[in-house]
């Protein structure tokens, strides 16, 4: 959409998650599902909440598309129920949910025009033929292909019938749309923009989204909350922003973004701060509360962008050489090499064009991050 | 590397083309001759096709041939379409190696065995022979090529798009009506031509299981044949070969141009992008 508002208002207070009175919308409520001896979604339970943008996230076989699967009727849990709106749907079949979903593949019906795939749901629902006109022309409005209502998919770029795809799933209004990995097959820039269509249309139609992605920046961008799964369990579920700044196991910390994840034992706790000994980079404080045996093995894990270059202070320095540069135009990262052999990642934003670097290869540099900035992992 | 082809390759096609073809060319062209004699060419003539439109026993015999080969084809084609569907799609459920082998059994099962055994069976039943129990026959042999046609099809279809159906409120009957079946329909298609084929040219099974009043044109071609080749056979022949032809051309000349117009579109659809 070029018009595009900035999200609204109404976003930057939406946290219902956070609202114990708050009714949950789907609720998966100890869902195990087995395929054979293979457990593809073991005993998870979560809420996801009118309105919401959710994300499952993970690598493929964790069990992200099998949960969607359940949530649209294509599989039924071994144990455990779903509900939808307060209904228990898990033996709803697939024809009679309130729940759409966009396909990868699009699945878009070839031997049909663009105008009766998007019909076709509210054909089912017999709806009266004007009404129908009425929404299919809705509906190509909105994803912008009133031009292509006659063409047949296989005359559709591959943009073009993405945009089919996402009207054809819109088009019954659902009261919850699972889009299984939805942008996979587009090209980086046209990803991009369909991320942020995606949202306006959710945030227009007031929809409740479920996204199964492998691409955390996709995630990121797109969700109200993520749930990072891994073999069948969800390892965090939180927004975007907690779940960079805090994620709760390396797991999470190593799949979302790039990070530092330095080796060590806890020494003390205390007044809310961490001191850990590490063998690369030696004694590092973090400002967290923590509740922790002293000699407990932990790790401290601190995003490159965090880290700065700087020599003369106190606490928290780490000394290295500077090994490779990777220029990326905006910002640069510094791979150090620590005196025990550990490569850490530092990026700094070029301010001034460098044209004679400030810091280049073999320079002896320090480096260091605030006690706030990282964090300790048990796990 | 490039220097057209030698004297080597234009003879072995040749040879090859001429045993392939040159029988059928014979017939043809023996089957326009003056002479009552089938080795002597005595001047062009169509008196042989006059003749054939006289000989009732003929005609008959092809009408028997065309209604078994019809019905037979289309009962053969649902029965094997739906056998494909449970091959492909029921997963693994107890006796599928058992169900799939005997799918594909009279695949491979001489053609004597199972007229033999089909006679046997009829007799058993004390089932009067004729037509039926030809027609009988017929399905039961050429439904497992519809299956194999129809399952290789299945084989390469992408399943989301029935999900999608059942997603949008589509019951599964239904969603097999209007989207499996359009989609898998060349496929059930050439498993129905093919069906028909095998049924019109079929003459083991056929005498076996045959009785009074249902003799097929193979059948009657091959009886009249013992009793010496007439030009009438070679017009018959002609006739039959003229049928296959067109439509083995017509079926070649439509997929073809529905895949360059596919393939049009497609090339249109990326430029516009």
């Amino acid at each position: 959409m070029a018009d595009r508002q900035p999200a609204s208002a109404s976003r930057k207070t939406f946290a219902p998650w956070s609202d114990p009175s708050a009714e949950p919308f789907i609720v998966f409520d100890n869902v195990t599902k087995r395929f054979g001896d293979f457990v593809a979604v073991n005993n998870v339970s979560l809420n996801v909440y009118e309105r919401e943008f959710f994300s499952l996230l993970g690598p493929s076989g964790c069990g992200k598309t099998t949960l969607l699967r359940m949530l649209a009727g294509f599989e039924t849990p071994t144990e455990g129920r779903i509900l939808l709106d307060g209904q228990d749907i898990s033996t709803i079949p697939p024809y009679r949910r309130p729940v759409n979903m966009m396909f990868q593949s699009y699945a878009l019906f070839p031997h049909m025009s663009v105008a009766d795939n998007i019909a076709f749901g509210l054909k089912q629902d017999k709806m009266p033929k004007p009404e129908i006109e009425e929404r299919v022309a809705d509906m190509l409005r909105l994803v912008k292909l009133e031009q292509f209502a006659g063409r047949k998919p296989h005359q559709l770029s591959g943009g073009q019938r993405q945009r089919v795809a996402l009207a054809r799933s819109l088009a019954k209004r659902p009261k919850v749309l699972l889009l299984d990995e939805p942008l996979g097959a587009l090209d980086k820039k046209l990803r991009e923009e369909t991320q942020f269509e995606l949202m306006d249309i959710q945030e227009n139609l007031g929809l409740t989204f479920m996204i199964v992605t492998h691409d955390q920046e996709e995630a990121m961008t797109v969700s109200d909350r993520i749930a990072v799964m891994d073999h069948g369990v969800f390892v965090q579920v939180a927004t975007p922003a907690e779940m960079y700044e805090y994620p709760n196991s390396r797991y999470v910390a190593d799949f979302i973004g790039d990070i530092n994840i330095i080796k060590g034992t806890i020494k003390s706790t205390a007044n809310g701060a961490v001191t850990l000994e590490t063998e690369d980079a030696g004694t590092l404080v973090v400002h967290q509360a923590m509740d922790a045996i002293p000699g407990t093995p932990a790790y401290i894990a601190i995003r490159p962008e965090k880290m700065q270059v700087i020599s003369g202070v106190s606490q928290n320095q780490i000394d290295g050489e500077v090994w490779d540069i990777a220029y990326l135009g905006d910002l640069s990262i510094y791979h150090v090499k620590l005196p025990s052999g550990a490569i850490v990642k530092a990026s700094q934003t070029n301010v001034t064009r460098l044209i004679e670097r400030p810091i280049t290869w073999e320079d002896d540099i320090s480096l260091t991050f605030a006690p706030d900035a990282a964090v300790v992992l048990l796990d | 590397m490039n220097r057209g082809p030698t004297w080597f390759n234009v003879a072995s096609v040749t040879a090859g083309f001429a045993f392939l073809y040159l029988p059928i060319v014979i017939l043809v062209v023996y089957s326009f001759n003056e002479s009552r004699l089938v080795t002597v060419w005595a001047g062009f003539s169509t008196k042989w096709y006059v003749a054939l439109f006289q000989n009732q026993g003929l005609l008959d015999a092809a009408w028997v041939t065309v209604r078994v080969a019809f019905v037979s084809a289309t009962v053969a084609t649902v029965l094997g379409t739906m056998a494909a569907i449970v091959l492909i799609r029921a997963g693994r459920f107890p006796g599928r190696t058992l169900f799939s082998g005997m799918i594909y059994a009279p695949l491979v099962m001489p053609e004597v065995i199972t007229g033999l055994s089909l006679l046997l069976l009829f007799v058993a039943m004390n089932f009067a022979r004729g037509f039926w129990t030809v027609l009988i026959a017929h399905i039961t042999f050429s439904m497992c090529f519809v299956a194999v046609v129809v399952q290789s099809r299945l084989v390469t279809f992408d399943r989301s798009v029935e999900e999608a159906a059942l997603d949008l409120g589509c019951p599964p009957l239904k969603t097999f009506f209007q989207i499996t079946l359009p989609m898998i329909l060349p496929a059930v298609i050439s498993g129905w031509m093919l069906a028909f084929t095998l049924s019109l040219d079929d003459l083991v099974i056929a005498s076996f299981t045959t009785g009074p009043g249902a003799t097929t044109l193979p059948m009657k071609i091959y009886s009249q044949v013992r009793l010496g080749v007439t030009p009438e056979i070679n017009a018959v022949c002609t006739i039959l070969i003229g049928i296959v032809t067109t439509g083995v051309v017509a079926a070649s000349l439509i997929t073809k141009r529905q895949e360059m117009e596919r393939q049009r579109a497609e090339r249109l659809a990326v430029a516009e992008a």
